[in-house]
């Protein structure tokens, strides 16, 4: 997992997102926070791939792209 | 990498409308990946639904959907399969529309073993209509109709499709997300009835009245309760106090419905010639 470090793309529907805080509490690596009621990016270096928090949003809003 | 959950998504239809934190988002991830797998082609899938929260779900879907009467799922989804046995159905509903008011059409479905998947997502309350203690509401819990606590035992959705002669019987959670399409593949691809028991979360009218202050709190609850069937033979019973079994629960091979009539129709035609 971590030689994929640095290498993602987070890409956040803020149309979709509806601030449930799920994809912040399981994000091993504190990639994501609350901005407000929708998610950001704020460490997207630290971001693993392991693709929790895209498979835990119940909103279709999160999506791990390679960079 | 990431998954493109659209194409098998009605154009326009989300956001979706279910509240925030709600765990049949994650489901329906879950569902969407595993009819993916399984190559279902979209004009040959019938995805039927009752009322409800979960039933909403095949509203959103870009496959042949029928959002019937209250509890009648199962019902209308044995209408399509003995109709045309050659198509998928898939039943999706939620605890209080598969397992109350529509209990006798799921028992039934059960008990004949006609070959269709149905996918309950329990959240412990009848959700949309403003959240009524349903039967799988945990005794003692709050709802909007027992303020004081939910005097009634509970029903468990798997033991009930066992009971009734489901021939594959699997419980998950919407924590495990992963775990989801893996098993309701195993039971897409099952000849038979087959019961996937999702159990989620309702922050909205579950949640917050009963000791769960946030949509995470309730997802880690999910994550504690669960215990995988292989690992529930090593635990003492005092251990497996307050949990859930999940993964595969019950599996046998039975005579499927539709091929069982088809043999009556023969029959019928070759003592009438």
């Amino acid at each position: 997992m971590s030689q994929n470090k640095g290498k993602a793309k987070i890409e956040v529907i803020e149309k979709y997102c509806k601030g449930c805080n799920i994809c912040v509490a399981f994000c091993p690596t504190n990639v994501l926070e609350m901005d407000g009621f929708v998610v950001k990016v704020a460490r997207l270096e630290e971001c693993i791939k392991c693709m929790q928090c895209e498979l835990r949003c119940p909103d279709f809003a999160i999506k791990v792209h390679d960079a | 990498m990431a998954y493109d959950y659209e194409k098998n998504i009605r154009p326009g239809k989300l956001p979706h409308i279910w509240c925030p934190g709600c765990g049949h988002g994650i489901a329906m991830k879950g569902l969407i990946r595993a009819m993916d797998t399984c190559g279902l082609d979209k004009n040959n899938t019938a995805m039927v639904s009752g009322i409800g929260c979960a039933s909403r779900l095949p509203g959103y879907m870009d496959y042949c959907t029928l959002h019937t009467a209250h509890g009648r799922a199962a019902a209308f989804a044995t209408g399509i399969k003995m109709a045309k046995p050659e198509m998928n159905v898939i039943c999706v509903g939620g605890d209080g529309d598969g397992v109350a008011i529509g209990g006798n059409h799921f028992i039934h479905a059960c008990r004949r073993n006609i070959d269709m998947t149905y996918v309950v997502f329990n959240n412990y309350i009848y959700g949309m209509t403003g959240g009524q203690f349903s039967p799988t509401t945990p005794t003692g819990d709050k709802a909007s109709t027992t303020p004081y606590g939910n005097p009634d035992p509970t029903f468990d959705i798997s033991k009930l499709a066992i009971g009734a002669g489901a021939t594959f019987v699997a419980r998950t959670t919407a924590f495990h997300a992963t775990q989801i399409d893996k098993l309701i593949v195993q039971g897409i691809k099952h000849k038979g009835m087959a019961v996937i028991e999702v159990l989620d979360d309702c922050p909205t009218t579950y949640g917050r009245r009963n000791r769960f202050r946030s949509v995470v709190d309730m997802m880690k609850r999910l994550k504690d309760i669960a215990v995988p069937v292989a690992a529930a033979g090593k635990m003492s019973p005092e251990q497996l106090e307050g949990k859930v079994l999940t993964g595969v629960l019950h599996q046998e091979d039975r005579p499927e419905y539709c091929e069982q009539y088809t043999e009556v129709i023969k029959r019928a035609q070759a003592q009438s010639e």
